[in-house]
């Protein structure tokens, strides 16, 4: 499955698909950020696979100088009861992705929370606000250059 | 005492103050702030087996409007603290909190930048109670020990409302994480 699932890809994709590495069975391929919507699209829709259900996705910061932050998407397939990981990585400079909510809805919160926690933005993204930190908060928590016990000051609390 | 033996066995002669923290003390409404897993133990509190009534601490009322004593029960975030302050506001004096469990008291496990380490930072607390989380009879402790600080003038609740002389409530300075 997971050699038929990325022969698709190749296919449809060509050299769009920039990696991809099969670990104990499970494929996870890496994608451009330009074309993430276009692939999730496909795994969705093409009637082989059908990649219907997004099962989790979720931000990174590998701190590096380049490359530093990166979206991951969990998709399984209802129909062949196979999974697949996606991977697109952007630059810290410009951490913009495109929002799959167009292609599952269930995206609009999980994107949500990957912004409130890596201040990674979902262009396109009907309502684009923090989930979990209040509005005025102005940091990204599991930013690896974010310390433990927060900054000093940076939440209300109400006085005694 | 001369007094008291002229009356014989029909009168008893008290403070007033004495009195009215002796009905007090017997009929704390508990305000359930449960936050997270601590509120199973404070269910468990009220409830048949453990029975908190028996001890005069009445239903629990999901009013603060009626309430008198706030269990904070749980792990207080930021952004619930403020949530949890506009709701003792609303309690009517006198008040006291008890501080259930360790994430309440000193944000237990929890050491991250979301959870306030403590909610004494926020809220004057009479009564911390150990445990993570405590058990029911921990918790009655608490409650007993709270109804004999009530007795003994000694709690700090609010110091406007409450008979008697009590001494003016000074917050610590707050944990510096």
């Amino acid at each position: 499955m997971n050699a038929r699932t990325l022969e698709k890809l190749n296919k449809q994709f060509g050299n769009g698909i920039l990696e991809s590495n099969e670990f104990r069975g499970e494929l996870a391929v890496v994608v451009p950020p330009e074309k993430i919507v276009e692939v999730c699209r496909f795994l969705k829709e093409d009637p082989d696979l059908r990649f219907e259900m997004l099962a989790d996705l979720f931000g990174l910061d590998m701190y590096s100088p380049v490359k530093r932050f990166g979206v991951v998407y969990n998709l399984y397939s209802l129909k062949n009861h196979h999974r697949i990981r996606i991977k697109t990585f952007v630059e810290e400079s410009h951490p913009h992705v495109q929002t799959v909510t167009g292609v599952w809805s269930t995206a609009n919160w999980h994107e949500r929370e990957t912004f409130d926690m890596f201040g990674i933005v979902f262009d396109g993204h009907p309502d684009l606000r923090r989930i979990y930190m209040p509005d005025e908060f102005e940091h990204y928590p599991l930013r690896k250059d974010f310390p433990l016990m927060g900054i000093p000051g940076s939440l209300y609390l109400p006085k005694k | 005492m001369g007094l008291e033996s002229a009356l014989g066995d029909s009168l008893m002669l008290s403070k007033l103050e004495d009195a009215i923290n002796w009905c007090r003390k017997n009929s704390l409404f508990p305000m359930p702030m449960g936050i997270s897993c601590c509120a199973i133990e404070m269910m468990a509190f009220a409830g048949p087996r453990f029975d908190s009534s028996r001890f005069g601490s009445e239903v629990f009322r999901f009013s603060p409007r009626q309430a008198d004593v706030m269990i904070v029960a749980g792990t207080t975030t930021y952004k619930m603290a403020r949530v949890v302050r506009k709701i003792y506001d609303q309690m009517p004096d006198p008040k006291w909190v008890i501080a259930m469990g360790a994430c309440t008291s000193s944000g237990g496990m929890y050491r991250t930048y979301s959870v306030v380490q403590g909610i004494d930072q926020f809220l004057p607390v009479d009564l911390y109670v150990a445990g993570c989380p405590p058990r029911p009879d921990n918790l009655l402790h608490a409650l007993i020990t709270l109804q004999q600080k009530i007795q003994r003038r000694e709690s700090k609740g609010s110091t406007l409302a409450l008979a008697g002389d009590f001494p003016q409530h000074k917050p610590k300075p707050p944990v510096v994480a």
